[in-house]
């Protein structure tokens, strides 16, 4: 083995550890973010008695998620309903290995890109983790062996997948006009300017898909907590829960994250270091997110579902063909 | 564009504003001073009349009211009062011990309704919290109080409850007895 080879392992394993804390610990300060926020949004307070303002909030959470007993019901599939947080979690996680993070750095006279892992595929890498994370969903509402986890993980598998849908569909027009499936080639098609001001059609696809897929509100349908308790994770308690709550958190920022280097233009920004205007935009996409929470009612499951199919999906599609034949002309 | 009346475009334009107006309510909130009372901070004046601890007071005499009855205890809901009566060598019932459970008490108020001497009351004061549930325990000690609560004046045993010892007519509130001789026809 040679030093060179050694080196990048341990520049790989520098590099996920990074990645992986600053994932964790945002997933953890974006819940007080937007329970921060949200309060500010009903003239509360919100969360200000752990640590000066609260910021020892999520600390908190985590000991007491942590120390809290681990329940399994009596009639829940044990192996299934054991795992199938881990399934929520780590695909969320995972697709954060294929977004770029800054320009590539050059340490000691070597190229280091600042990306776990530059797939050439890294769009349907992370098309396939978000449909893998529906898994998560599925399994664990259905191994609980309860009604309400029953119904959420109906609402939900319906929910994901017909939205997986159009959020792949308002991608292409990305690709087209990146010409590559890389993310680190879409974020360098972007150094000029962001996508969103060409592609608004399919950035409103994007946002409005990618928020059903994570199922936040308006689009909490699997978890509507005045009707199923609490849905899919109904059953859930402790650690468990909290593997579901992480994975939702993370793919909050992730979406965040992919939204940035979709159509915001990535790390690229003036003056400020690209991690900094990375985070930034997720910081500003998740800030959103917590605004339109704090505004909009649930959508009605049939409301739900025409928008995904009869709406946003045609929309897509046309919006695909748009595209192909205004880069046909500009091409001649 | 359920109502066919309105072109198109309106529609659209009242779905937008609709939708936009609520961001703009919940973004101008952002911005708003939060009304909430943070609580062990800020400690709201509660209503003289807010059931809480209870109390047994005294009438204006410095004497305790309590003429140990029984009622409150009957009335109780959750049987949290208990009591021993007992008679002082002046004819004066009185409450040899008396307990309440407040681990038990559930703040009802009946028993204030039911006292016939306005001896026991509640007050507005709540933070009874204890981590040992036996401290909840309260004797009669801990209940007494130096006042006479909601009511200063009043005094049972000024109306009823001893033998009289004036002359007749000479009660609180008691008329003179009519001379039977003058009603004559």
């Amino acid at each position: 083995m040679s030093a060179e080879w050694i080196l990048g392992v341990v520049l790989l394993i520098i590099k996920l550890g990074a990645a992986l804390l600053t994932l964790l610990l945002g997933a953890a300060y974006l819940v007080l973010a937007e329970r921060k926020l949200l309060a500010r949004m009903q003239i509360r307070i919100g969360p200000n008695r752990a640590g000066p303002f609260g910021l020892l909030q999520p600390i908190a959470d985590m000991i007491k998620m942590m120390t809290k007993e681990d329940l399994t019901p009596r009639d829940a599939d044990r192996v299934i309903f054991r795992y199938a947080p881990a399934v929520s979690a780590a695909t969320a996680i995972l697709i954060f290995a294929v977004v770029p993070f800054g320009d590539s750095l050059t340490l000691w006279g070597k190229r280091i890109p600042l990306v776990i892992t530059d797939l050439n595929v890294g769009l349907l890498a992370v098309l396939g983790l978000s449909s893998l994370g529906v898994y998560g969903v599925a399994l664990g509402g259905w191994a609980s062996h309860s009604k309400y986890s029953l119904l959420g993980v109906i609402r939900g598998v319906a929910q994901m997948i017909s939205y997986e849908l159009s959020l792949g569909l308002s991608l292409v027009p990305i690709v087209m006009m990146a010409g590559s499936f890389s993310l680190v080639d879409i974020v360098a098609a972007q150094a000029k300017y962001p996508f969103i001001f060409l592609q608004p059609v399919s950035f409103a696809v994007f946002f409005l898909s990618a928020m059903a897929e994570i199922k936040r509100i308006p689009f909490d349908l699997p978890e509507a907590e005045n009707e199923l308790i609490a849905g899919y994770h109904t059953e859930y308690s402790g650690l468990r829960f909290g593997l579901f709550f992480l994975g939702e958190y993370v793919t909050l920022v992730t979406l965040g994250a992919l939204t940035a280097v979709f159509f915001l233009g990535g790390w690229h920004g003036p003056f400020l270091p690209g991690i900094i205007w990375l985070l930034f935009k997720i910081a500003a996409v998740a800030f959103g997110m917590i605004w339109i929470r704090g505004t909009l009612p649930r959508f009605r499951s049939d409301q739900l579902m025409n928008m995904g199919w009869k709406f946003l999906t045609p929309l897509a599609l046309v919006n695909i063909i748009i595209t192909g034949a205004a880069l046909l002309v500009l091409k001649n | 564009m359920k109502n066919n009346n309105q072109p198109l475009s309106q529609s659209v334009f009242e779905g937008a504003f609709g939708l936009l107006s609520g961001f703009a309510m919940t973004l101008r909130h952002l911005f708003r001073k939060p009304i909430t009372e943070p609580y062990p901070e800020f400690k709201r004046q509660l209503p003289e009349r807010t059931r809480a601890t209870i109390i047994l007071t005294r009438d204006p005499d410095g004497d305790e009211r309590c003429v140990a009855c029984y009622l409150c205890s009957g009335v109780c809901p959750v049987n949290c009062i208990s009591m021993q009566s007992a008679e002082r060598s002046d004819g004066r019932r009185h409450a040899a011990w008396f307990r309440i459970n407040f681990a038990r008490c559930i703040y009802c108020g009946f028993c204030e309704e039911a006292c016939p001497t306005l001896a026991i009351q509640l007050t507005p004061h709540f933070e009874t919290c204890q981590k040992d549930i036996l401290k909840l325990l309260y004797e009669k000690e801990d209940l007494l109080v130096d006042h006479g609560g909601k009511n200063n004046d009043y005094n049972f045993y000024r109306h009823a409850g001893v033998a009289m010892l004036g002359d007749k007519g000479s009660h609180i509130g008691e008329e003179k007895p009519s001379d039977i001789r003058t009603l004559m026809p």
